[in-house]
């Protein structure tokens, strides 16, 4: 094995979002060493971009809810493939994870009688999200962060892992560079916990920023664990469209949360038109008693707007199909409208969502307190992930676990909005714990140096090669590619050209080359990228043609229904014996009696 | 807008700007415009960003000599300051090592927030195991809690900036933490003699400097920086005033010093 800078830790953490930081603090709180690497420097991670809301049972606003409601409202969202055992966990346990947050210094806005405010959000029966703002997620990457830097975690800052290593069927190891000097880095390790985010970077429009490569998901994939869900990827019903630059940002869900309605350019509130039957019970029929709802009236039904995110999209892009859409190819989310109903709104709003407010005004000359903002679907979250244990977060692979966006299961068909800050927290800590455990039961392994010395080799061909293609060009075209064929609608014939056209980018990323040198070189970091981007992108695409009805994220043109034999299974995917793609049916994980006792009695 | 052209520090301390244009149209940012000569003309160009919306604090540069977040800062209003056929200037902060391009040394912001006192809860008090805690005492602190730690106040900072007191004044948004945590509704730990000597709030000459240019709009001076000092002062300038607090502290510090 060549020279490398080596460090080594019982429990290796990749990712320091909310996900990766509270699986590193309860690693180290079982008392063994703890590296956690990321991508960014400490606190940039994704996390920071959430703004609504964490989702928890905590009853402080309508004294109605409890873990049992919480649970059946993310299994309906979920379609009902969702590993229930982790709906459980994640609906008993968010209550207690948000207290432990709240003693670690979060500050969440409260309620009168001085406990943590909880508002509503779409899928959620009852006001349930603790919330700052609309700036939920820096609350929490900052606690977790200034919280964790005095736990002893070794903090790798601008580090990229290329590579897992393993001694047989374990995982043992990991290869990466650190981005500052392009020095290779061997990362020895009895546990890895994978906590790198999302793929949504594969897609043209997206809230996600550039770490959303897939690494986690791919690092899996080609350590040989199981993928599963990954045709469930979510699109956030509003984002940014105008003007093109910043098409695709994130606005909040809190904005409807806070009473604001969906418009089409006739001045129509169309999500009356299309409710869905499993939720007509529970979605008011009138504006009226939308607002009512809106204000905190227990006996109205929560407004359309309200409905999960799945379907909002799939409304937003009909409007805009059939020619009811905005200038710039959205639908209108109106705020301002409140001000009918009380005299200070203006206050309200910039208080509520202040950083909407400092968003639209600064990058689109857009005051939301008097004029409504132009949002359509924009690619946001991938429910699916490495298939883990729902108790432990391990995955297939040996003393290899995830948690948070890259791991599957909690979220099954759509995620409901705040339940994933609610998952990174619940599913962190146990990952860090049972990760923990794990190193704890096994001696540290030993690295294959052929294979360390084989990653160090192939992460530097993009720099031997000269006058490769330009990455940039090949990670854009296949964005465009994903985004036109394996997007919101998908058809049979655009996934089979969407997988063909993958290999083509992957001939093209094989012969991609980085010019200048090694130090904070963005174009050879891009041209790393790709492999995870190529990945994920053919394990979408490749799920999203076996699955052939529509059911939550995922929709299919040509098999417009729900189909319930499809309901009996998830799609795992894997890499076969010869390096091929394998997309497999499991059977959905079966419900207990007592949750399906919960299920019913909240259907 | 057209094409436009832009000066780009490139390498490290002893590098150089370099020149490139590219396209600008309606709406765009600096940031999209650094991302487009990336992708176009220089791959290797170094630049950290994340959220591209403000809220990551990742991209901070100095555009035109202005110290800004490269995302929120949209090019017409650049290009507005900008003299007639000169070229758009960017460059990296300047209070920190330089490392590549547009990209700087900060780890020691990450350092010295290291040696501020964690935060300290005071035992929950409400029935459930939890706290009570009033909208108005959380609001106080959330401006403090807004802080992107984009480190453009430190950058702007004379005492870091041009007086490189590193290891004797934390800087701006240091003092913004402290702050956060001695205001925070739970919090009882003691601050304040650490902020006196190990991290040197007396160097701050209350120039605003940082205020200006924080981008989450935080009163930095006036609302953190002040009243921290006036809590070193009144804990250690004012015997009289401490004797009094400790005759009448609910719970005197055993030792019986004056904390
Ligand atoms: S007010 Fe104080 S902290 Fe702010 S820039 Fe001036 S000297 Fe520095
Ligand atoms: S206080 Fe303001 S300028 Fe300073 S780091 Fe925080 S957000 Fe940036
Ligand atoms: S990229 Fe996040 S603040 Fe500019």
């Amino acid at each position: 094995m060549g020279e490398y800078q080596t460090h080594e830790h019982d429990v290796l953490v990749i990712g320091a979002g909310g996900a990766g930081l509270r699986a590193a603090i309860e690693a180290a709180a079982a008392g063994v060493s703890v590296g956690l690497v990321c991508k960014s420097l400490l606190g940039k991670a994704h996390t920071v971009m959430a703004e609504g809301g964490l989702a928890a049972a905590l009853a402080n606003v309508d004294e109605r809810d409890s873990w049992k409601i919480h649970f059946a409202d993310t299994m309906r969202g979920g379609q009902y493939l969702n590993n229930s055992r982790m709906a459980e966990l994640h609906a008993k346990e968010a209550p207690a994870c948000v207290h432990e947050l709240e003693s670690w210094g979060a500050l969440f806005d409260r309620t009168h009688d001085g406990r943590i405010l909880q508002r509503n959000f779409g899928g959620h029966a009852y006001p349930r999200l603790a919330h700052v703002g609309d700036r939920t997620g820096l609350e929490m990457i900052r606690t977790l962060q200034d919280h964790g830097i005095h736990q002893g975690i070794d903090v790798h800052m601008e580090c990229t892992i290329v590579d897992l290593l393993k001694e047989g069927d374990r995982v043992v190891g990991a290869f990466g560079y650190d981005r500052e000097r392009g020095r290779f880095r061997v990362f020895k390790a009895k546990a890895i916990v994978l906590a790198t985010g999302g793929i949504g970077r594969a897609f043209k429009i997206t809230s996600n920023s550039w770490e959303y490569t897939g690494d986690g998901h791919s690092l899996a994939y080609h350590a040989g664990a199981d993928l599963m869900d990954m045709e469930f990827i979510q699109f956030h019903p509003t984002g940014m469209v105008w003007p093109p630059s910043v098409r695709g940002i994130l606005v909040t869900e809190g904005v409807r949360g806070e009473g604001g309605v969906l418009k089409n350019s006739k001045g129509e509130r169309f999500m009356f038109s299309d409710i869905p039957d499993n939720y007509k019970k529970s979605t008011s029929d009138t504006p009226e008693e939308g607002w009512r709802y809106v204000m905190g009236d227990k006996n109205a039904r929560r407004p359309p707007e309200l409905l999960t995110r799945d379907h909002v999209a799939r409304c937003i892009r009909r409007e805009v199909r059939e020619g009811r859409g905005s200038p710039h190819g959205g639908v209108y989310l109106d705020i301002s409208w409140i001000k009918e109903h009380f005299p200070n709104a203006t206050e309200h709003i910039k208080k509520k969502l202040p950083s909407m407010y400092h968003q639209f005004m600064q990058l689109a000359n857009i005051d939301i307190t008097r004029e409504p903002m132009e949002v359509g679907p924009t690619t946001h979250y991938v429910m699916g992930g490495v298939r883990v244990e729902g108790d432990t977060q391990m995955s297939t692979v040996p003393g290899l676990f995830a948690a948070g966006e890259c791991a599957a299961g909690l979220h099954g068909a759509n995620r409901l909005g705040g339940n994933s800050l609610s998952d990174l927290l619940v599913f962190g800590k146990r990952a860090g714990a049972s990760a923990a455990k794990f190193a704890k039961e096994h001696g540290a392994g030993k690295l294959d140096p052929l294979a360390v010395d084989t990653a160090a080799m192939k992460a530097l061909e993009p720099m031997h090669r000269d006058a490769g293609e330009n990455p940039y060009l090949i990670q854009q075209d296949l964005q465009e590619m994903m985004q036109a064929k394996v997007g919101i609608v998908r058809q049979e014939l655009e996934l089979h050209e969407a997988v063909g056209e993958i290999a083509k980018l992957q001939a093209r990323a094989d012969k991609a080359s980085a010019y200048g040198n090694r130090e904070y070189n963005p174009g050879w970091h891009t041209a790393l990228d790709l492999k995870c981007l190529l990945t994920v992108s053919e394990i979408s695409a490749r799920a999203a043609l076996e699955r052939k009805e529509s059911r939550g994220a995922h929709t299919r043109e040509d098999f417009p229904d729900k189909v319930d034999e499809w309901g009996k299974y998830n799609l795992v995917v894997r890499r076969g014996k010869d390096g091929e793609m394998v997309v497999e049916k499991a059977p959905v994980m079966p419900l207990r009696d007592d949750l399906k006792k919960v299920v019913e009695e909240n259907k | 807008m057209g094409r436009v052209n832009f000066k780009i520090w490139r390498g490290d301390a002893t590098g150089e700007f370099k020149e490139y244009a590219t396209e600008i149209t309606e709406g765009l940012v600096v940031l999209d415009a650094v991302h487009q000569i990336q992708a176009e003309s220089a791959n290797d160009l170094a630049c950290r960003w994340n959220c591209k919306a403000g809220k990551c604090g990742s991209c901070g540069a100095e555009v035109n000599g202005h110290p800004r977040l490269m995302c929120m800062t949209r090019m017409n209003d650049v290009l507005a300051e900008t003299p007639p056929g000169a070229a758009v200037t960017i460059r990296p902060m300047q209070a920190f090592k330089p490392m590549r391009d547009l990209v700087v040394d900060v780890s020691w912001n990450f350092e010295a927030k290291k040696k501020i006192k964690p935060f300290k809860p005071r035992k929950p008090d409400a029935a459930d195991g939890t706290w009570r805690m009033a909208q108005t005492d959380v609001d106080r602190v959330q401006e403090f809690r807004k802080c992107i730690e984009c480190f453009l106040c430190q950058n702007v900072c004379h005492v870091l900036r041009d007086h490189r007191k590193h290891d004797e004044f934390i800087g701006p948004r240091l003092l913004v933490y402290a702050a956060a945590l001695e205001m925070h509704p739970l919090d009882v730990e003691d601050r304040t003699t650490d902020l006196k000597d190990a991290h040197g709030i007396g160097y701050c000459n209350i120039t605003k400097c940082c205020t200006k240019v924080c981008p989450e709009h935080i009163t930095i001076t006036d609302n953190a920086i002040i009243p921290l000092k006036e809590r070193v002062v009144d804990k250690h300038y004012d015997p009289v005033g401490s004797l009094w607090r400790w005759f009448h502290s609910p719970e005197k510090p055993s030792d019986g010093a004056v904390k």
